[in-house]
């Protein structure tokens, strides 16, 4: 059995009426001290459930905002194992807010693959997207992840075929990630809000509640997405924006993190 | 689901964005109707014999070896239009992007001989390029980036991570990952996800069909062994393809052990490596004991790469080809004793394997032919050369 945690999300914020806000950011970043204050801040400013990075030197599906984000965790010395130790701590204090990782296969290949889908349900993470492993390549990772009850989660791209979005329904579970765009990580193209008719296929092939990714940067966007029958919505870039900015005065970096993460909740609310 | 096998063993596979799957799968489709077609295997063939100037000669040497019971020919690539081998793929896949209804080349380059012969190509054929090439490398090959101007392609210097040819790759994927409705990316190597690795060998395999034809016909006989170096692996696998069903040749490739095997400044992948994922493809890469990839090294920019393509990490694991690393200096000599000894100066990528053969000529002790893919001409590394040797020579 998976963890409950995104279910039981889910269900809370639809008997409440809302969406789910979750903000995403590199661990380690700028350094493990801070990142854990950067983490729990996140939560305690609203966030439904984080959406956590793991630093690597090759990050192909970011844009330049994260891309730096790794270059500052590296930098500081923080390897998989430091963000397994930081992700406990989190995990410590919030018991019951849902953790994705997202990340790059390599990271996962160099652990062997069972040992990292343990290492992590040990930490307390729920889910794990890796961003270069298509459904094509997925099955075997979907297999470790079940036995260590994690969700293994599934990209629906906004150009994918009935067929792919067929096999999203029978294999995904805890959420699927909607990619808004195509293109990288990053603000500097926003996000297009889906077609109905994509929300609607979704829907018909039965795929885990979507949550819409890639481009999100304004409360406007998060409205929108959830009105347009999104779950939720994710933000990277913008959130990770205000470490980069406030990165020689971290009391401002928190505050001005804990405004945006109240702001983009409330425009959750239907 | 592929139309073709998308691995090699475990090796190769498609590692990348989910976004990237329909483009990729277009390109298979693209690929496999343009071999049922006439039309499109007349157009590049013709291209490869008129433009380019297919086939190459093949060259029997007369002075570089001692051992009598030793023949070793070159097969000529630096005489191909571009200077290297590299300008057969980029026509095919030229061709494609056409084909496919595209307009626009992304391309990556290292020391900027794809460069040139995307550039080359896209002017050819009306196409848009632009290619991405590390800041430092930039600096390193300032005359192939002026070569690319030329042309009409545009080079976007690439700062993040380390400058280098990797980067190059990481950002031309990130391109394509926004473009690929009107963009190919035009990989420059036998390496990538499906279908790169087999479209770039299949279009680089007349290397090795004309080598055989050519030595049946000088000598009435198969080679005992064929050896090319291996950065990506696009030569090797062209020279390779043709007689891996012929167990009586040995395939060697040679990679670069650069400052030596000890250090960690080479770019020996097979030799050293351990497997792993690096832009899209499981394979042989550089890595820490953490995933993350490791900076390679080499004399010669064509083989400074972190990983290798997929079909060569199978052919080694299968053992049905062999890997040696050849150092910098050993490099550094061979290409010196070619143009001492035969008038030819041959580029920093092939003078390792030229040292590796030279070795087993020297070693050899019954009748041997020995076929050394030439893969380019040396003049992109004369200055480079300068610069290491001064007056020494």
């Amino acid at each position: 059995m998976s963890t409950t945690r995104y279910a039981d999300m889910f269900a809370n914020l639809k008997a409440k009426n809302q969406g789910a806000f979750v903000p995403f950011v590199m661990v380690g970043d700028p350094n493990k001290e801070t990142s854990l204050a950067i983490i729990n801040q996140l939560v305690e400013s609203g966030a439904d459930a984080l959406e956590l990075g793991i630093p690597f030197s090759d990050p192909i599906a970011d844009g330049p905002t994260i891309q730096k984000a790794g270059i500052r965790a590296l930098r500081s010395g923080v390897r998989t194992q430091v963000c397994f130790d930081i992700l406990s701590e989190i995990r410590h204090n919030h018991p019951t807010v849902p953790i994705g990782l997202l990340l790059y296969s390599n990271l996962v290949l160099a652990n062997g693959i069972d040992n990292f889908y343990a290492k992590a349900a040990a930490a307390g993470v729920d889910s794990i997207l890796i961003a270069d492993v298509p459904l094509r390549e997925a099955d075997r990772f979907i297999a470790i992840a079940k036995q260590n009850n994690i969700h293994q989660i599934l990209i629906a791209p906004p150009n994918a075929s009935n067929e792919t979005l067929k096999a999203i329904g029978e294999k995904s579970d805890g959420y699927t990630y909607l990619l808004g765009r195509s293109g990288v990580t990053g603000t500097e193209t926003a996000v297009e809000i889906p077609a109905a008719e994509l929300i609607a296929k979704l829907t018909q092939f039965k795929v885990a509640p979507p949550l819409l990714g890639f481009g999100i940067s304004t409360p406007e966007q998060v409205a929108n997405a959830i009105q347009s029958g999104a779950a939720g919505a994710i933000s990277g870039s913008a959130t990770v924006n205000i470490i980069e900015a406030n990165l020689t005065d971290p009391n401002k970096m928190l505050a001005d993190l804990g405004s945006f993460v109240a702001k983009m909740k409330a425009a959750t609310l239907l | 689901m592929n139309k073709l096998d998308s691995k090699f063993g475990d090796f190769g596979g498609m590692y990348v964005p989910e976004l990237l799957v329909p483009a990729l799968d277009q390109l298979e489709q693209a690929f496999l109707d343009a071999k049922e077609d006439p039309s499109f295997q007349k157009e590049f063939m013709g291209l490869l014999k008129d433009y380019a100037g297919r086939p190459t000669a093949m060259t029997l040497t007369r002075n570089i070896v001692s051992n009598p019971l030793v023949k070793l020919y070159l097969k000529r690539e630096d005489l191909l239009h571009g200077g290297a081998h590299k300008t057969n793929q980029v026509l095919g896949q030229a061709l494609l992007t056409k084909r496919m209804g595209k307009t626009e080349v992304i391309a990556e380059t290292g020391a900027g001989q794809h460069g040139v012969a995307t550039a080359l190509a896209c002017a050819l054929l009306g196409l848009k390029a632009r290619i991405y090439m590390g800041a430092k490398d930039i600096e390193r090959q300032s005359p192939n980036v002026f070569r690319m101007r030329l042309m009409g392609a545009e080079v976007i210097p690439v700062n993040s991570g380390s400058g280098t040819l990797k980067d190059a790759v990481n950002e031309a994927m990130r391109d394509w990952s926004a473009n690929y409705d009107k963009a190919h990316y035009l990989l420059g190597t036998a390496a990538g996800p499906h279908p790169f690795p087999t479209i770039v060998r299949e279009y680089h395999r007349m290397i090795g069909e004309e080598t055989r034809a050519q030595i049946m016909e000088k000598e009435g006989r198969l080679p005992d062994a064929v050896v090319a170096c291996v950065g990506g692996g696009s030569n090797a696998i062209g020279m390779f393809a043709d007689f891996i069903d012929e167990p009586s040749v040995r395939l060697i490739g040679v990679e670069p052990a650069g400052k030596g095997l000890h250090t960690k400044e080479h770019g020996a992948t097979i030799v050293t490596g351990t497997k792993g994922v690096l832009h899209g493809a499981y394979t042989y890469i550089m890595q820490d004991k953490d995933g993350q990839i490791e900076e390679s090294y080499s004399v010669s920019a064509g083989l400074d790469y972190p990983a290798v393509g997929p079909q060569h990490a199978f052919l080694a694991e299968t053992g049905r080809a062999e890997y040696y690393a050849i150092t910098d200096e050993e490099a550094l000599n061979a290409f010196q004793l070619l143009a001492k000894k035969e008038g030819i100066i041959p580029a920093l990528e092939p003078a390792h394997a030229l040292a590796h053969a030279l070795n087993m000529a020297d070693e050899a002790t019954e009748e041997t032919i020995i076929v050394l893919n030439l893969s380019g001409r040396g003049d992109k590394d004369l200055e480079h050369v300068v610069n290491i040797l001064g007056d020494k020579l």
